[in-house]
C-alpha cells in the first residue's frame, strides 16, 4: 500500500470504488509519508486523528452511495495555512496568529469537507501569502522536492503557496488548497511540476480564507493533472452568501468539459510576453506549447496586449494597500500574540510593538508602502492612478478576447526553481519579477492554469501558461489537457528527504 | 517622490510598527526602491480612464436587515490575548 500517495485525484476515485482499498488506507499511506517527510517543512500542522476520522466517515459514505458519492470523497489534501480551518492552528504562516484556533472553517475547506476529502494537515506558505519564495514563512522555508542534476543545494519551492506544491509534488498528499493574489498558486506549481489553477475571481468563496489582497485573491487547486484541478475545482467552487464577491452562477462540470477537440480555437500569442533577457529555454518551451496546440487544431495567433509592462507596478500599489487595510486587524487584541509591555506603556506602544514583534520584514514593509500611498495627498497619484491602469490592463484581454481570442499562451514563470537564499541580499524588486506573467492574469480576474511542460538542462520542471475567458475554466482545462498530453510530462524528483 | 527618515518615521507611525531609530534610514531607502519601480506608471494616458471598482461586474446582493448570527461570546473571547467577564481587555485608554 506504500504507494497508495503516489495516486492522482481520478485514480484514486476509481481505486476507492472498486474496493482495490480503502480511504484510511490511502490516509494512512499520505500520513506515513508526511512522517517521512520532514525535511521538505511542507507541513507546519498534521491533523492524522481529523484525517483518520474523515477518511472512516469516507468510507461509510463509498459503502453508501456507491459511485454516486462525491467525486472527492475519501481524497485525502493538504490545505494551506491561510485557510481557517476549526480548532485547527491557523496562522497564515505568521508568528502574529500564534496560537489562533479559529471557531470556524472557512467556505471552500467546509465543501471540501461536505464533499467527503480528507484533512490531513496545514501547509507551509510565505507569511500572510506575501513572497514568492516561502522564504517569509514564520515556520522556515518548505523546500522544493526537485534539485538541480547533480546538486544537493536546497531550491524553493516557490511562492506563496509553496508547502502545497512541495507536499503534491513530492506525494505527500494528492492534492492540495492553494491561494493566488498575484501568481502564488500559478509560480510554485511551475517550479514543482504540478498542475495549479486559478479561478476567475469569484469562482471560489473568499470567507474565511485570511485576506490579503481581497480584489485579487482567488482560491484554486494545486494537484498532479488537469482533471485532478478539474474534479477538486468542482468541490470547491460555488456561490457563498458570505462573500459578496462570490459569483451566484451554477458551478459547471468541470471534468466533462474536458471530453471533445480544440479544433478551431484561437490562441494568442502576446509579444509583449516576450521579455528581454528571457532565458533561451523557456523561449523554446513556449514555442513548443504553441507547437502541441497548433497540431491539436488550433489557430495560434500573434496578439498584443499593451499594458503589460505595467501590471508589476500597479501590483505594487494595489496589492499593499489592500495589504495594509486587512491587516490592520491584527492588533494585539482580539486573537494571537501580543506584546509585553513595560511600565507606563499604553494601547499605542501595544499596537506598535505587538506588530514589530508579530508581523515579519517583508509583510512590515508592504503594509508601510501600503499606508503610504493610500495617505493623505498621496491617494490619486498612486492608487487611484494604479486603478485607472487595472482598467486598461483588463481592456487589453477584452479585446483580445472579443476579437475571438479563446485562450492565450505564455510562459508560468521567467526561470526555473531558485535556491533558497539566493535572493537574500537582492532589492525586493527582483522577488517581484517572479510574478512578472502572472500578475496580469490577478488584475484582470481572469482564470489561469499552469501545467508542466518540461525540464530544462539543470533538471528542473518549467510550466506554461493557459489564460482563459472569464467563467470559462471548463474551456481552459480542456485546452490545458492538450498540452499535458502532448508534453508528457512523467518526470517526478527523485527521493532524497 | 522621495521618502526621508522623517516620512518614514511617520509612516510606521500611521501603520502602527514600531521601528528601531537606527533601522528608519535603511526602511526609507527600500521604499524609495519600490516607489520608484511602481512610478513607472506615470508614464500611462490614464486620461478619461475609470479606476477599476469590481474585477467581475455584479450587483451586490442585498438581504432582509436583520440578524442571523451571534450569540456566542465565548466563541468570539476564545483567541483574545486577554479577555476578562466577558470583554476584550486592553491598557487603560482614557486617561
Amino acid at each position: 500500500m506504500g504507494d497508495l500517495s503516489k495516486l492522482t485525484i481520478a485514480e484514486a476515485r476509481e481505486g476507492l470504488r472498486k474496493g482495490e482499498f480503502t480511504a484510511v488506507e490511502l490516509a494512512e499511506s499520505c500520513l506515513g509519508e508526511i512522517e517521512g517527510a520532514g525535511a521538505l517543512n511542507a507541513f507546519v500542522q498534521n491533523t492524522p486523528e481529523i484525517a483518520l476520522d474523515q477518511a472512516k466517515a469516507a468510507d461509510a459514505r463509498l459503502k453508501a452511495e456507491g459511485s454516486d458519492a462525491p467525486a472527492m470523497c475519501g481524497i485525502p489534501l493538504g490545505i494551506k495555512d491561510l485557510f481557517c480551518t476549526r480548532h485547527v492552528p491557523s496562522q497564515a504562516a505568521s508568528f502574529i496568529l500564534d496560537g489562533f484556533r479559529p471557531e470556524y472553517e472557512s467556505t471552500v475547506t467546509r465543501n471540501l469537507w461536505d464533499a467527503g476529502a480528507v484533512m490531513l494537515g496545514k501547509l507551509n506558505m510565505d507569511e500572510f501569502a506575501m513572497g514568492s519564495s516561502n522564504e517569509t514563512s514564520h515556520y522556515g522555508p518548505a523546500v522544493n522536492p526537485w534539485r538541480q542534476k547533480g546538486s544537493e543545494k536546497p531550491l524553493t519551492p516557490g511562492g506563496s503557496s509553496g508547502g502545497s506544491a512541495a507536499a503534491v509534488a513530492a506525494d505527500l498528499c494528492l492534492g492540495a488548497t492553494g491561494t493566488d493574489t498575484g501568481g502564488s498558486i500559478r509560480q510554485p506549481a511551475a517550479f514543482t511540476g504540478i498542475v495549479g489553477l486559478k479561478p476567475t475571481y469569484g469562482r471560489c468563496s473568499r470567507w474565511g480564507i485570511v485576506a490579503f489582497a481581497s480584489s485579487l485573491d482567488q482560491a484554486g487547486p494545486m494537484v498532479k493533472s488537469v482533471r485532478d484541478a478539474a474534479i477538486m475545482l468542482g468541490a470547491m467552487a460555488g456561490h457563498d452568501p458570505k462573500d459578496s464577491t462570490s459569483m451566484d452562477i451554477p458551478v459547471p462540470d468541470f471534468e466533462a468539459a474536458l471530453a471533445g477537440d480544440i479544433k478551431g480555437k484561437r490562441i494568442g500569442i502576446p509579444k509583449e510576453y516576450r521579455m528581454e533577457g528571457m532565458p533561451g529555454e523557456i523561449e523554446k518551451l513556449w514555442e513548443e506549447g504553441a507547437a502541441m496546440l497548433r497540431e491539436a487544431g488550433a489557430e495560434i495567433v500573434d496578439i498584443s496586449l499593451p499594458h503589460t509592462k505595467y501590471a508589476l507596478p500597479a501590483y505594487y500599489v494595489i496589492a499593499p494597500a489592500e495589504a495594509s487595510s486587512n491587516l490592520a486587524r491584527y492588533d494585539g487584541v482580539r486573537y494571537g500574540h501580543r506584546a509585553k509591555l513595560a511600565e507606563g506603556e499604553g494601547i499605542t506602544e501595544m499596537y506598535e510593538k505587538t506588530r514589530a514583534e508579530g508581523f515579519g520584514h517583508e509583510v512590515q514593509r508592504r503594509v508601510m508602502i501600503g499606508t503610504y500611498v493610500l495617505s493623505a495627498g498621496f491617494y490619486d497619484a498612486y492608487y487611484r492612478r494604479a486603478q485607472r491602469v487595472r482598467t486598461l490592463i483588463r481592456r487589453d484581454f477584452d479585446t483580445a478576447f472579443e476579437a475571438g481570442i479563446d485562450a492565450i499562451l505564455t510562459p508560468a514563470t521567467p526561470s526555473s526553481a531558485f535556491a533558497l537564499g539566493e535572493m537574500d541580499d537582492a532589492d525586493p524588486i527582483r522577488m517581484y519579477l517572479n510574478d512578472v506573467f502572472t500578475v496580469t492574469v490577478n488584475l484582470a480576474g481572469l482564470p489561469g492554469i499552469s501545467v508542466p511542460a518540461g525540464l530544462d538542462e539543470k533538471g528542473l520542471p518549467l510550466g506554461l501558461q493557459l489564460i482563459g475567458r472569464p467563467w470559462e475554466e471548463g474551456e481552459l482545462l480542456k485546452t490545458a489537457q492538450v498540452i499535458e498530453d502532448a508534453a508528457g510530462f512523467v518526470s517526478k524528483p527523485e527521493k532524497w528527504w | 517622490m522621495s521618502i526621508d527618515k522623517e516620512t518614514a518615521r511617520r509612516v510606521a507611525h500611521l501603520a502602527r510598527i514600531r521601528v528601531e531609530e537606527d533601522q528608519l534610514e535603511a526602511l526609507a531607502g527600500e521604499f524609495n526602491a519600490i516607489l520608484k519601480f511602481v512610478e513607472q506608471l506615470n508614464e500611462v494616458d490614464v486620461e478619461g480612464v475609470e479606476p477599476m471598482t469590481a474585477v467581475m461586474p455584479m450587483r451586490l446582493k442585498r438581504r432582509k436587515d436583520e440578524v442571523t448570527d451571534g450569540g456566542y461570546p465565548e466563541k468570539i473571547l476564545a483567541n483574545a490575548p486577554d479577555a476578562r467577564e466577558g470583554f476584550f481587555a486592553v491598557p487603560k485608554v482614557v486617561e
